[in-house]
């Protein structure tokens, strides 16, 4: 080879340093966790309450100007099979064998909400390369913002739950998803799809107080009479009723780093299409990867410099001057 | 070892010499007639790919593509993209072994490996454009207060961007070459020199930061993609497989004109860039294999993407079996061979970690459109017909001296 050790040496060092952040985990360089805001605002869906009566879907297309989705062909249905450019909330139902007991995950049936889960450290947000996304620095509400989209779906790649979805039928697209009503909030409104729902399965509020609720919930037994809160968790208009058996897990609390949409169930929760997900958040990941990397353009400029004496050196015969 | 180092380095700096003193002389362009038969089917691919571009702009991506919310991104970004820039790395590798390494026998190549750089690189930047629904906001990508740092593309679309400029001041020299006697020319061609160190240097980093970004791209899928291809190390798999792919595209590529325009063959250059390739295959393959065993990794109980996933590697595995034998790595019929299985094998790479690999979940499905297919080659039909225009009208095959 016409390569000198030294020159080798020289190329690969710079090389390897690139390489070397990726394989070695550097914590000093590793991005700080994003915590849960302490004015977050979410919502508690109750599987266990929900009677899939679907009011959350009718007041969430109309609150948010939503068209029908005709799935049959007679199209006089608005009939949904799965969030869409058209449908940003649906419910949907587990069956199992004969399907006859609520809430069971063998012979038994179980409504599942689906939703933007307005994670704490939310991929599409981290993904989004003109912040279109963006994770509100109040509420926490992941918004949308079409003035900045350049439409290339890379959130809809990053999302772990599938819930950003693009207009393919649109000459100018957009992305749609859920934004927990946001623009109801300065006319002190709240998610219509909690304002409507009959039962208090899914109810509003400051993601704190939820996931007290959630926990006190959880720690009910069986058979007991208790009161669950309509609408909003801070709500003094409750309903009693008998409690029935709860999976000890409450989705969102860790998923992914945690989420503002909390959900309660007795069946587990990857059987109602919810993925499982590991404690820290994938944005972290890219972004402590990507960071490493490209932290203040060092690792580049390093090699440009590395680079630019070899050509130089190669190119002219001569050492710099 | 070093003493024989310093003496090559330094017959190489006098080769050096000798090639800047005979440069007008190095490269030449091929002649003959443009408009031949292969050149207009080529044309009507193109044509076929306008029309077909012009009904997406007017009906949206759903009417051309079997694009969906479940698979976002398909052979538009796989292989246009993907693939494309990955072929457009000849000029890059060949940079890096000339430049970097001080390997200045290669030198002839470097012109023919930067124009297909150029194209490749050039009508990828363009397919963004293609692909992005909402493309009249693209110029917010370049605005300060609008792009997120935090977000991987950011990376690659300014990197690719900048690189497509980079690569056309590379190809500078051949245009200006064709008028050897205009003054002006040759006083930008004096300049273009002088800063030859700046652009050779900028030409090698912006590959290696956007072509390892590339890979990074597909971290935050997270559980989306497969553990067989979903690793912290993909940004390095997908830079190395780049630089070889960029090997493989110059040894195809000057195989594949030298039979087109009846030229000799550069066999024992090609032999020694192959045996280079076949080393970093090597590096590859085993930090490759290294990561899937710590991960423990579902080789083989993954269905079709296991399927997939060894098939990819046996394609990666072929160039090196041809090109350990030392008397295959002189048979050209060989170095053609292992440079295919290469190109096949980082091209798979690449449709296995962003689409095979990839499951939103149950119930979605894609395959491209006919459409899909024919813009596809509609663009690629452009890329051959550039090429053919470029090397037939400017000083870019090297003289046939070999």
């Amino acid at each position: 080879m016409g390569l000198s050790r030294r020159d080798f040496l020289k190329v690969s060092a710079s090389g390897g340093l690139m390489l070397a952040s990726n394989l070695t985990p550097v914590p000093g360089l590793a991005r700080e966790p994003v915590h849960l805001l302490p004015d977050a605002q979410g919502i508690l869906y109750d599987a266990t309450v929900c009677i899939g009566c679907k009011a959350c879907m009718t007041a969430c297309k109309e609150y948010n100007h939503l068209p029908p989705d005709h799935y049959h062909p007679d199209n006089i249905w608005d009939d949904p099979v799965d969030l869409s450019a058209k449908t940003i909330n649906i419910v949907k139902l587990y069956t199992n064998g004969t399907g006859v007991a609520k809430d069971q995950e063998k012979n038994g049936y179980s409504y599942i909400r689906r939703l933007c889960m307005h994670c704490v450290d939310p991929s599409c947000v981290s993904a989004c390369p003109v912040s279109a996304l963006t994770k509100d620095p109040n509420t926490g509400v992941v918004r949308y913002n079409k003035n900045n989209c350049i439409g290339c779906r890379y959130c809809q790649i990053a999302c772990p739950y599938n819930v950003p979805k693009f207009q393919w039928d649109q000459a100018f697209p957009q992305i749609v998803k859920c934004q927990l009503c946001a623009h109801r909030f300065p006319q002190g409104g709240y998610a219509a799809c909690c304002e409507f729902c009959p039962t208090g399965a899914s109810i509003f509020g400051n993601v704190q107080d939820l996931m007290k609720e959630a926990k006190r919930r959880l720690a009910l037994k069986p058979g007991q009479m208790a009161e669950y809160p309509l609408r909003r968790v801070d709500s003094h208009d409750k309903t009693p009723r008998k409690v029935t058996p709860y999976l000890n897990h409450i989705y969102g609390a860790q998923e992914g780093g945690g989420t503002q949409v909390l959900m309660l169930a007795n069946v587990p929760f990857n059987q109602l299409g919810l993925p499982q997900l590991p404690p820290g958040s994938q944005a972290s990941h890219s972004e402590t990867l990507y960071h490493t990397l490209y932290k203040g353009m060092i690792v580049p400029y390093v090699v440009l410099g590395g680079l630019f004496y070899l050509i130089y050196k190669n190119t002219t015969g001569h050492e710099l001057p | 070892m070093t003493d024989k180092s310093s003496g090559t380095n330094q017959a190489s700096r006098s080769s050096l010499a000798a090639a800047q003193a005979r440069s007008r002389h190095e490269f030449k362009p091929v002649g003959g007639n443009l408009i031949t038969k292969p050149f207009l089917v080529l044309a009507a691919l193109a044509l076929i790919g306008i029309i077909l571009m012009l009904y997406r702009y007017a009906a949206g991506l759903g009417a051309v593509t079997n694009l969906s919310d479940g698979y976002p991104w398909g052979i538009w970004i796989t292989y246009d993209v993907l693939v494309g820039t990955a072929l457009g790395c000849g000029g890059y590798a060949m940079a890096l072994l000339v430049y970097a390494f001080n390997h200045w026998e290669y030198h002839p190549v470097v012109r023919s490996a930067v124009l297909t750089s150029v194209f490749g690189y050039t009508l990828a930047g363009l397919a963004i454009f293609l692909d992005i629904g909402r493309y009249w906001n693209g110029y917010k990508l370049f605005l300060p207060w609008t792009v997120n740092f935090n977000s991987v593309l950011v990376e690659v679309a300014l990197c690719i961007g900048a690189y497509v400029m980079v690569l056309w001041i590379e190809l500078l020299p051949a245009i200006l070459e064709k008028s050897p006697n205009n003054k002006k020319a040759s006083l930008w061609q004096h300049r273009l020199e002088r800063w030859l160190p700046v652009i050779a240097a900028v030409g090698i980093l912006l590959p290696t930061m956007h072509q390892s970004s590339l890979g990074t791209l597909m971290i935050i899928a997270g559980h989306k993609l497969s553990p067989l291809w979903q690793t912290g190390l993909l940004p390095f798999f997908f830079l190395l497989s780049a630089v070889t792919m960029g090997f493989a595209v110059t040894v195809f590529e000057s195989v594949l004109s030298s039979l087109a325009f009846k030229r000799p063959f550069e066999t024992p250059m090609l032999g020694r860039i192959s045996v280079g390739m076949a080393w970093v295959i090597v590096v590859y393959l085993a930090v490759r294999f290294a990561d899937l065993l710590f991960r423990g990794a579902p080789v083989f109980t993954s269905g079709f993407q296991s399927f997939m996933f060894v098939l990819e590697n046996l394609l990666f595995l072929v160039p090196v079996l041809l090109l350990v034998n030392p008397g295959l790595r002189q048979d050209l019929r060989f170095i053609f061979l292992a440079s295919i299985a290469m190109l096949l094998a980082g091209s798979l790479y690449r449709f296995n970690a962003f689409l095979i690999g990839y499951s939103p979940g149950p119930g979605w499905h894609y395959f491209p459109a006919p459409a899909e297919i024919f813009i596809t080659l509609g663009i690629l039909a452009v890329e051959l017909m550039a090429y053919l225009y470029f090397v037939k009208r400017f000083p870019v095959l090297p003289t046939e001296h070999a």
